[in-house]
């Protein structure tokens, strides 16, 4: 149901109305946007030789450009390692092996159940005290901990994926002689993949709000590189807006592929469904009947 | 062992974990509030109550929760002086209370968004065929059902609100369980992995039972159709 | 042909990841030989600050000082990032050849690894609004303190001189006196150099002071890897330094326009004889 469906087409009278709740609406948004700028200003935090910092060049060329080019490296190797550890244990909990699919179920759901930043505080220390790594630990312990929840999250998808295929893939896969494994590897699991690629695109958006974590270890991201270049110049708070601006643009972006990228598989899945369904349909593309996940899960509210 | 069990009595670890669950307590309770109202306003007839509704939950989403949680303790209260509490520290607890809320409200307006789109057609058109207006349609016909087609949604934002709670160590609560691990693995950097453990285990005692239980009440509060 | 193109995927995904790592991998790459790579920290301005490329602060001076008396010119030296919780472990893997970043000499943390120096004597103080009347850590109670997560210095103060300090706890100092300079914060409490280091940036030039009463004493040493034999050679450098007048020199520079004086009676140091 849409939500135009909640009320009719409104009439003339109803259409005054709206319109007058339209200007009182408008009303409320400036004022709450006229407040924060006003109080900003009444505390010294709007004059412009605060701000002016972050259009000069430099600034972006040695503090939030390399933070930014940090987070990202942090959350490409997380993106990558979760999809490794989702398919290894989402596989794991497809298996018929009764000690492989516990194993893999009590891993899943523990790396679910445990948050994030409590992981990036223990791999920290882990990584540079217990195991004295040398390199970069703190984005390692990012990494590590970014990987361990977020390839849950994606073994989760991998099972859901393949629950959702038709029984149909499976059984022909079985009936051309492959076995349970083989048809989960050739058949099951390559649709599964291409069916999760929105939740995939959502789950970078995940991990990339995720990275910003890695400030409390002192990782050299965009969050710490803007609080660096912001401590001798008394604009801490000019600089969280600027990188939350930053995060919100890749973030938006990022959120807007998956839809674009959930519609065109949707599509793709209902040209198929009215076509008439003959063997070729299932070889050409999405499976019909495949559920295509939501791009950004909204209910995976991730820092 | 007698070396791990120390750090009970050294460290008040239950404690820790009841500051989380007193967080996840009134955030959640804030971020259903507003997530609610931020629902109605993205189904409303008015297009100046969905922009908002929408700008926000797009900014709000995409932002970090570090940032939001830094930004209450850092411009809201250290700028513009916003104080929710005489008590020092309570202040601190409501701060951080008010980012998670924030947060999670964008979550929540989604999850009962897509709650809505569980209620069929034909509920809205009967509500108002007998002259129900936009507000009491919503509240008596659409609103009840749509909260029980997204109890699952709105669990899972709740597991992670309970993990994000934690998140509350950037907006200056210390007595929150990943600053006491933090102390802990700091000081006694011979049993990293079992204080970590601990913790840990601590969360997935808490996490898991959310989970059954909202996985309980969405099949036995499912809208029969 | 699906395979393929799955092939493919994992390819690209398996080169991107080598790609990153092996650009992530520039911090402990080995010395040239002819360089030296000295840990400092970043973020500590007025002590140790990436400023782009350039690095600034008392600790950078010293560093740099005491590297060209070993025979290293200014383009020789690499300079290296040295969280705090990450510095006995960089000496210990090799990964720099010294570090000055704030490092106190404490029995602890000479079982692992080698001190030269003090090339300076701080002590936990105060930072405190121009106009404040706070002379000391007794006048903290029923006021509002900042101090770094995970810092026992605020508890200190707590603990010994005024029970009914208010404690916040922020990530970082910078963070502490932007709620200062806001004026929900009364004080700020660490070592004095870097209050000092704070207050002289120019944001805040003018707007605080530090009180000028530490109550502990920190000696800041030059971390060496264990069973170096560099040390000799640093504790002469940074005599030298001293003796010239090129310490006070970076002193002044560092802390300008704070009227800030470091604890007389402790600095200068005298190097005693640290090296065994």
């Amino acid at each position: 149901m849409s939500a135009s469906i909640l009320f009719d087409t409104p009439g003339p009278k109803a259409r005054r109305r709206i319109l007058a709740v339209n200007i009182v609406g408008a009303l409320i948004a400036l004022g709450i946007v006229a407040w924060i700028v006003l109080g900003l200003a009444a505390k010294d935090q709007m004059q412009p030789s605060q701000w002016d910092d972050f259009i000069e060049g430099s600034t972006w060329k040695n503090y939030l450009l390399p933070g930014l080019w940090n987070t990202t490296k942090a959350a490409v190797l997380g993106i990558i390692g979760s999809v490794i550890f989702g398919l290894i244990f989402g596989v794991g909990r497809l298996a018929q092996n009764k000690l492989i699919n516990g194993i893999s179920t009590v891993i899943v759901e523990f790396f679910r159940a445990v948050p994030v930043l409590l992981m990036i505080v223990f791999f920290n220390v882990f990584f540079s005290r217990s195991l004295q790594l040398s390199g970069d630990t703190a984005m390692w312990a990012v990494v590590a901990a970014l990987i361990f929840y977020n390839g849950s999250v994606v073994a989760e998808l991998v099972r859901s994926g393949v629950h959702n295929l038709p029984k149909g893939q499976r059984e022909a896969g079985i009936a051309i002689g492959l076995t349970r494994g083989m048809s989960l590897r050739h058949i099951e699991i390559p649709q599964a993949l291409v069916a999760m690629l929105p939740a995939l695109i959502g789950q970078f958006v995940v991990i990339l709000k995720d990275s910003a974590l890695g400030y409390i270890i002192s990782f050299n991201e965009l969050l710490f590189f803007a609080r660096t270049y912001s401590s001798p110049n008394g604009n801490v708070l000019q600089a969280l807006i600027v990188a939350a601006a930053i995060f919100i643009i890749i973030n938006f972006t990022l959120s807007k592929i998956a839809v674009i990228v959930s519609r065109r598989l949707s599509s793709r899945v209902k040209k198929e469904k009215n076509a008439p369904a003959g063997p070729a349909a299932a070889i050409v593309g999405a499976p019909a009947g495949l559920d295509v996940p939501a791009p950004q899960d909204p209910s995976d509210p991730k820092a | 062992m007698e070396n791990y069990l120390s750090i009970f009595t050294e460290y008040d670890i239950p404690g820790a974990f009841w500051v989380n669950i007193q967080l996840t307590f009134w955030a959640a309770i804030g971020a259903l509030v507003l997530g609610t109202i931020l629902a109605l306003l993205r189904i409303s007839p008015v297009g100046s109550f969905q922009a908002l509704g929408t700008s926000y939950v797009n900014l709000i989403r995409n932002t970090p929760l570090t940032i939001i949680i830094l930004f209450c303790v850092l411009a809201l209260y250290g700028q513009l002086g916003f104080v929710l509490s005489s008590d020092f520290q309570g202040n601190f607890f409501r701060l951080a209370v008010l980012g998670l809320a924030v947060y999670h409200a964008a979550f929540v307006c989604e999850a009962i968004r897509s709650g809505v789109n569980t209620v069929p057609l034909g509920q809205a058109e009967a509500a108002r065929a007998i002259g129900l207006s936009f507000l009491p349609a919503a509240r008596l016909v659409i609103l009840p059902q749509a909260f029980r087609g997204a109890i699952v949604p709105l669990g899972n934002t709740l597991i992670a609100l309970i993990k994000n709670s934690t998140v509350a160590a950037v907006g200056s609560v210390a007595t929150e369980s990943s600053s006491v691990m933090k102390t802990m693995i700091e000081f006694r950097a011979d049993i990293v992995i079992p204080i970590f453990l601990t913790f840990a285990v601590g969360f997935v005692i808490i996490v898991i039972p959310v989970g059954l239980l909202t996985t309980w009440a969405s099949k036995k509060l499912a809208v029969a159709r | 042909m699906r395979k393929t193109r799955f092939g493919t995927v994992a390819a690209m995904a398996a080169v991107a990841a080598l790609a990153l790592t092996s650009c992530g991998g520039s911090g402990d790459s080995e010395a040239d030989g002819d360089k030296i790579r000295i840990g400092i920290k970043y973020d500590q301005p007025g002590l140790g600050f990436k400023d782009g490329d350039n690095y600034t602060g008392f600790d950078v001076d010293v560093a740099k000082y005491v590297a060209s008396e070993l025979g290293y010119t200014e383009d020789k030296i690499e300079f290296i990032s040295a969280p705090s919780a990450n510095r006995e472990t960089m000496l210990q893997n090799n990964q720099v050849d010294m570090i000055f970043a704030t490092y106190s000499i404490t029995d602890e943390r000479n079982k692992v690894v080698d001190f030269a120096g003090p090339y300076f004597v701080a002590g936990q103080d105060l930072l405190v609004p121009s106009d404040s009347d706070i002379a000391g850590p007794e006048d903290l109670d029923g006021k509002n303190l900042c101090s770094v997560t995970g810092s026992t210095s605020a508890q200190k103060v707590k603990d010994n001189y005024a029970q009914n300090t208010n404690l916040q706890e922020l990530p970082g100092y910078a963070e502490c006196t932007t709620q200062m300079s806001g004026g929900t914060i009364d004080a700020v409490t660490t070592d004095d150099i870097i209050l000092a280091g704070l207050a002289a940036q120019p944001a805040y030039k003018g707007k605080f002071k530090v009180v000028g009463a530490p109550f502990t004493e920190e000696n800041y040493g030059v971390g060496l890897p264990d069973g170096t034999d560099k040390c000799g050679d640093i504790n002469a450098a940074i005599t030298k330094m001293i003796e010239s007048g090129e310490w006070q020199k970076a002193l002044d520079k560092n802390t300008e326009g704070t009227g800030y004086k470091p604890n007389a009676e402790t600095n200068p140091p005298t190097l005693s004889d640290s090296c065994a």
